[in-house]
C-alpha cells in the first residue's frame, strides 16, 4: 500500500482521478479527421494507456475504426482524408515526417476484423513481420515464431503442420494466428478492429482470454461492437458518437455508472 | 403449386425441362464447333506436311529447291525473338500495370494511360509493323534484326500483357496488403512479398496468350522486312533472321509455282504448332506450380 501512495503522488492529478497508475502511451489532442467533406473525427482529447486494455465502443459509422486506424495511419491508405491536430506516441508526433509509418507500425501492430493470414504458410505468416525487417538468421525466425505462437494460444494446435497452408486452419485459429503474426513483431501496442465478430462463441472466447494474457506485456486499443466484451476485457473504455467521444472512463464506471445520459443509453441497448 | 392444375404442372415441366437440355446442346454445340475446325486443319495439315519432316528438313538451311529446304534457320530465329520478346513484354508489361494498380493516384492521367492501353490491344498488327519499322529499324538504324524484330513484337503484345496484369494484381484482396503494411512492409516489400506472388498465376496466364500470339504473328514482320531466304542462321539477337510463320507465309505464296512447297508449308505448320505447344505447356507448368504452393 504504501508503495501504490507512494506512485500515486509522483502521478499528475489528473491520472490519479482516473485511479490509473499507468502512463499514456498514445495521446491525441483535437485530433480531427475529415474523408473528403465528410467529417469522421471530431476533436478527439483521448489517452490510450499503458499496459492497459482500452475499448472503443459505440454504434456503427460512429467514427470509432477510423481512429483506431488512426494511430498506426492505416487510415491514410483511404483516397482524399486529410487530417488535423495531434497524436503522440510515447511523446512523438505520429502525423508528421519525422516518423515513417514503417517504423510506427513496428511499434504498433494491428489485428482486423476478418481473418487476413498470407497464402503462405503458418510458419511463414509470423516470420513474415520479422523479415519484413530484416531478421534472416533461421534459429532467431524459428525462435519467433514458437515464441509468438505460444503467446497466441495456438502452439499446441499447429506445431505438427508449421508448414502447411494457414488457410487450413479454422476462423478462430486462423484470427488467433494473425495475432502472433502481430505479437512476432513484439510490438509495444496491438490495435484490434472488433476482431471477434467474424467468429463463434468459443473463438471469441478464446481470443479473449488471450488479450488478458498479453495485456501485460502489450498495450491493447480494441473496438468492439460486443458491450459485454467491453465490459470482459477492458480497463477503460471509450464511448464514441458520430465522430466524438461522448464520455471516457474506467470501464467499471462507463458500465455502472455513466456520466452522459447517450452512454447509459447506448450501454443498455436503447440505440445503437 | 395450388395455382395450377395437376396437368398444367407437368406440362410446363416438361417444357422448362426440354429448354434445360436445349440450352445445354446449344453450348455443347459452340465449343465442338471450334475443335471441329481445328481438327479439320489438323488432318489437313499432318497429312500434306507429315511427309516432309525428317532431320533434314528440321536441320536444313533454306534452299529454293524443295527437296533440300531445311528450316532449323527459322526454329532458331524463333527461339531468338521469344528470347528477346518473353523478358521485355514481361518486365515492362508487369511493371506498368505495378505503377497502375499500386502507386498511380487516380485520376485523369491515369485514365488517359487506360483508355489509350485499352485501344492499343486493337491496333492491327501491321500498324506495329510501321512503328517497328520507323522507330527501330530506321531511326535507331538496328537494321531488320532479331533485336528490332522483338521489340516491334513486344509493343504489340504489351497492352495484353499489361491488362492482364492488372486484373491479376486488382483481384489480389485489399486486407491482404493492409495485413502487410500493418506489419511495417513498404510498398515494394508488399508488392514483392505478398501481391506478386498472389498475382502470378493470373499475370502467366495473360503473358501465355499473348506469346503465344507472337510467336505466330507475321505481319509486323513483313513490314519490317524479312529475307524471303535468309541462308545463315541466325547466332545472335543482333542477327538478320527469319521466324517459321514468315516461312509459312512465304512458301504458300509460291505455293503456285513450285507445288512442293505447299507441303513445305504444311510440315512448317507442324513445327509450328509444336513449339506453341511446347511454349505453353512450360508456361502452364510454372504457372500451376506457383498456384499449388497454396
Amino acid at each position: 500500500m504504501t508503495l501504490l501512495h507512494e506512485r500515486i503522488k509522483e502521478k499528475p492529478l489528473s491520472i490519479v482521478r482516473n485511479e490509473s497508475w499507468h502512463k499514456p502511451i498514445y495521446e491525441t489532442n483535437g485530433l480531427n479527421l475529415w474523408y473528403g467533406t465528410s467529417h469522421a473525427l471530431k476533436n478527439i482529447d483521448l489517452s490510450i494507456n499503458e499496459r492497459e486494455v482500452t475499448a472503443i465502443i459505440g454504434p456503427s459509422g460512429c467514427g470509432k475504426s477510423t481512429f483506431l486506424k488512426t494511430l498506426n495511419r492505416m487510415v491514410e491508405t483511404a483516397a482524399d482524408v486529410s487530417i488535423s491536430g495531434n497524436v503522440t506516441f510515447k511523446g512523438n508526433n505520429i502525423l508528421g515526417k519525422a516518423m515513417p509509418v514503417e517504423i510506427l507500425r513496428s511499434k504498433v501492430g494491428m489485428v482486423f476484423q476478418k481473418p487476413n493470414p498470407f497464402p503462405k504458410s503458418i510458419y511463414e505468416n509470423v516470420a513474415f513481420g520479422p523479415k519484413v525487417h530484416g531478421i534472416r538468421n533461421k534459429a532467431t525466425l524459428d525462435m519467433i515464431v514458437e515464441e509468438s505462437l505460444k503467446k497466441a494460444a495456438l502452439w499446441d494446435e499447429v506445431k505438427d503442420r508449421l508448414h502447411k497452408s494457414a488457410y487450413g486452419l479454422s476462423g478462430g485459429q486462423q484470427q488467433r494466428l494473425c495475432i502472433a503474426r502481430c505479437l512476432a513483431i513484439d510490438p509495444e501496442v496491438i490495435l484490434m478492429d472488433e476482431p471477434t465478430s467474424a467468429l463463434d462463441p468459443v473463438s471469441t472466447h478464446k481470443i479473449e482470454e488471450l488479450i488478458s494474457a498479453i495485456k501485460n506485456d502489450v498495450t491493447i486499443a480494441i473496438v468492439t461492437h460486443n458491450m459485454q466484451q467491453a465490459a470482459r476485457i477492458s480497463d477503460r473504455t471509450a464511448f464514441f458518437l458520430n465522430g466524438e467521444v461522448i464520455e471516457e472512463d474506467r470501464t467499471t464506471t462507463i458500465f455502472n455508472n455513466p456520466t452522459d445520459k447517450l452512454t447509459d443509453d447506448y450501454i443498455n441497448g436503447r440505440f445503437g | 403449386m395450388n395455382q395450377l392444375s395437376e396437368k398444367q404442372h407437368m406440362k410446363r415441366t416438361k417444357r422448362r425441362l426440354f429448354l434445360n437440355r436445349f440450352s445445354k446442346s446449344i453450348f455443347m454445340l459452340s465449343a465442338f464447333f471450334g475443335l471441329f475446325f481445328l481438327a479439320v486443319l489438323l488432318v489437313r495439315v499432318v497429312t500434306e506436311g507429315i511427309g516432309s519432316i525428317n532431320s533434314d528438313f528440321l536441320t536444313g538451311k533454306l534452299s529454293t529447291q524443295p527437296e533440300r529446304a531445311g528450316i532449323m534457320g527459322a526454329i532458331l530465329g524463333t527461339f531468338w525473338l521469344m528470347l528477346v520478346v518473353a523478358p521485355v513484354t514481361m518486365f515492362v508489361g508487369v511493371s506498368t500495370a505495378i505503377y497502375l494498380e499500386m502507386y498511380a493516384k487516380k485520376g485523369r492521367l491515369v485514365s488517359f494511360i487506360q483508355t489509350n492501353i485499352s485501344n492499343l490491344a486493337g491496333v492491327p498488327s501491321i500498324v506495329y509493323g510501321i512503328l517497328g519499322l520507323t522507330v527501330f529499324v530506321r531511326v535507331l538504324d538496328l537494321g531488320n534484326i532479331v533485336l528490332a524484330g522483338g521489340l516491334t513484337m513486344s509493343l504489340l503484345i504489351l497492352p495484353i500483357v499489361i491488362v492482364a496484369s492488372q486484373e491479376a494484381i486488382r483481384s489480389i484482396p485489399s486486407y491482404l496488403s493492409e495485413a502487410s503494411y500493418g506489419l511495417g512492409a513498404t510498398k515494394w516489400q508488399t508488392i514483392q512479398r505478398i501481391i506478386l506472388p498472389a498475382a502470378l498465376p493470373g499475370i502467366l496466364t495473360g503473358a501465355i496468350l499473348s506469346l503465344s500470339r507472337a510467336i505466330g504473328e507475321t505481319a509486323p514482320l513483313v513490314v519490317i522486312g524479312i529475307p524471303a531466304l535468309l541462308i545463315p542462321f541466325p547466332g545472335s539477337i543482333m542477327d538478320r533472321f527469319t521466324v517459321l510463320p514468315m516461312q509459312i507465309y512465304y512458301w504458300t505464296l509460291d505455293a503456285s509455282l513450285v507445288a512442293e512447297y505447299a507441303n513445305l508449308a504444311a510440315a512448317t505448320i507442324i513445327v509450328l504448332l509444336v513449339a506453341l505447344f511446347i511454349l505453353n505447356s512450360t508456361a502452364i507448368i510454372i504457372r500451376n506450380k506457383f498456384q499449388r504452393v497454396f
